[in-house]
């Protein structure tokens, strides 16, 4: 008897239909664009996308978001959450201030070296929590959401104790260009950001650390069942999204000239937005890094795009947490449409 | 290797939990392009055995010889290293990934890009996806397609997949039949006929004597932990067997 493999696959939607579900956020972001211009010309005749200090502010505004979102994306992916990362964000920040006070005044450090040395020392910490979080989730079997939240207010109140409830200033002309210069007219935040997306994204989907987090979201006993270490692979998730939201903590120090434990305490939801956005299932087993690229950016556009519009800043919230749930009602359907199993 | 030397010996062994005796004294062999079914009421000790075979935990007494050698497996990744496959009711396939990632995770082959940096070798694993799928007869025209678009007999086909790509010398299999509904399940027993003609030893546990006397060459039957007898198909009747199960 010869089993043939057409009669089910052949209900499989067309891969054009297919295509467009996969890359719904790029497709979005550029109905959202063009929205943007049409209303700008209509209301003042400007243009919205030809104008370059859009676009840098623009990009600029999405590298703290999306940083943590690409950390955000292999948690999500693996059906795990971190809830810890905005302060975790704040923590490195305050510390990478800190580091850079210290190291200039009791070292002597030139400023070059004293920059490296804060955004070394502000990302190195946050293995702490990222330790933390790995451990309690894969050795105690801690929900990820009950262990992260956690360490949500565990990161808040150190984060806070070590800036001393203040934000605390830097004075370094390096580490200022790295969070407010150009190169060719291109802000360096959003080179560092791209450069990171490029390596998230061949770590995601070229390595086998990648493929073990898409098995293991999908299902944690096939992954046990082929021989994956399922507790090493947990514990480097939550290690890499802390790391992701140590680097996005020490440039804000740099962008901002200052550390703050507050730096990323509105970014953790827009993480998980531009997550979900991109396509990514909360069930776990589904996401690409170009997927979060495209949900950052939505978020970012529409935030930057209403006030540059004259709507009242309020309507950002609203229309993020809208497009949230349109996102996610997209993705249910096209769940259906391939058959998956979320039903069951 | 002959068909006098059995791929798998059970020869006497116990086990048991606490003061529950879940074996007692088990024996029986399975050579190369046999299956063996085994049977039992709920409770006769069939799981038991196989998870002693698989590496799921040691038995007692007595002696499980693979190939002629005397084997101890204290996990089943250790087993599966020496040819076992285990394939389960629930299948452990990764629903998101292909055919050709679900047989390779945890083992992926990689190529350099630009002979430089080290990535996933999709080729290598979707050509493997069909020339595997190709000799169970299930010719695969969707290499890209997440195993979850497949139905429950071709999924039951890329777990058997998995077993012969590795070079299983023993696939045991545990209820394959049991979720499936009577079109698939027929497929299922054509998958266990490929899998013998390719040599393969096939250790198949169910509760429908029909499949079993379908496809087994033998059938060992096991009642509250003890052999209570084996029988060739073609030489006993359902009646027969049912009665060594229950023991009338």
């Amino acid at each position: 008897m010869t089993i043939s493999a057409t009669a089910r696959s052949a209900s499989l939607p067309h891969p054009i239909i297919l295509w467009i579900a996969q890359f719904r956020a790029w497709v979005f972001l550029v109905m959202l664009i063009a929205f943007f211009e049409i209303w700008s010309r209509l209301s003042d005749g400007t243009s919205f996308l030809f104008n370059i200090y859009n676009i840098q502010s623009i990009a600029v505004f999405a590298t703290a978001p999306l940083l943590l979102a690409l950390g955000q994306t292999f948690v999500i992916i693996s059906a795990g959450i971190d809830l810890s990362l905005g302060f975790v964000m704040g923590l490195s920040s305050v510390i990478a201030a800190h580091a850079c006070n210290y190291f200039a005044a009791r070292w002597g450090f030139p400023p070059f070296a004293a920059m490296l040395a804060a955004i070394l020392s502000g990302t190195v910490v946050t293995i702490v929590p990222g330790l933390v979080n790995g451990l309690l989730i894969s050795r105690l079997q801690v929900p990820p959401f009950i262990g992260t939240l956690g360490m949500y207010g565990v990161a808040r109140g150190a984060a806070y104790l070590f800036a001393g409830g203040m934000t605390i200033a830097v004075d370094n002309d390096w580490y200022s260009a790295i969070g407010n210069s150009r190169v060719l007219g291109v802000p360096v935040l959003v080179i560092l950001t791209g450069i990171a997306c490029l390596v998230m994204h061949y770590m995601l989907s070229q390595t086998r650390f990648g493929q073990h987090t898409y098995a293991l979201g999908a299902s944690k006993a096939a992954a046990n069942r082929a021989g994956i270490d399922i507790k090493k692979l947990t514990l480097k998730l939550y290690l890499l999204s802390a790391i992701m939201a140590g680097i996005a903590g020490a440039l804000y120090t740099g962008r901002f000239t200052a550390g703050a434990a507050q730096a990323g305490e509105p970014l953790l939801l827009d993480s998980i937005a531009a997550v979900v956005i991109g396509g990514a299932s909360l069930f776990g087993g589904s996401g690409t890094i170009w997927g979060t690229i495209a949900g950052a950016l939505v978020i970012a556009v529409i935030q930057y795009g209403l006030v540059f519009i004259n709507v009242e800043p309020f309507w950002q919230f609203i229309a993020v947490g809208a497009v949230i749930i349109v996102s996610v009602l997209v993705d249910q359907t096209q769940r259906r449409l391939l058959g998956g199993r979320q039903v069951e | 290797m002959s068909d006098d030397q059995p791929i798998l010996s059970v020869r006497n062994v116990s086990k048991s939990f606490g003061a529950v005796q879940a074996l007692h004294q088990v024996s029986f062999d399975v050579h190369p392009g046999e299956v063996i079914a085994l049977a039992g009421d709920n409770g006769a000790g069939k799981s038991t055995l196989i998870k002693a075979i698989s590496g799921v935990f040691r038995h007692d007494k007595g002696e499980i010889l693979l190939g002629g050698e005397p084997i101890r497996f204290t996990t089943p990744q250790e087993a599966r290293e020496h040819g076992i496959e285990t394939i389960y009711q629930d299948l452990a396939l990764a629903d998101n990934l292909t055919i050709g990632e679900n047989i390779f995770l945890g083992r992926e082959p990689k190529r350099r890009l630009f002979g430089i940096l080290p990535i996933l070798d999709r080729e290598k694993m979707a050509e493997a996806a069909k020339q595997t799928m190709a000799r169970l007869d299930f010719h695969v025209t969707r290499l890209d397609a997440p195993v979850a678009a497949f139905s429950g007999g071709q999924r039951q086909a890329i777990a058997i997949g998995r077993a012969l790509f590795w070079n299983a010398r023993l696939v045991i299999m545990d209820e394959p039949t049991a979720a499936l509904g009577v079109p698939e399940q027929r497929k299922v027993l054509s998958l266990i006929k490929s899998l013998k003609a390719e040599g393969k030893g096939i250790i198949f546990i169910s509760h429908n004597l029909r499949d079993i006397f379908e496809v087994a060459d033998r059938i060992v039957v096991f009642r509250r932990g003890e052999n209570a007898g084996a029988r060739k198909p073609l030489e006993t009747t359902h009646d027969e067997v049912v009665k060594l199960m229950v023991g009338v």
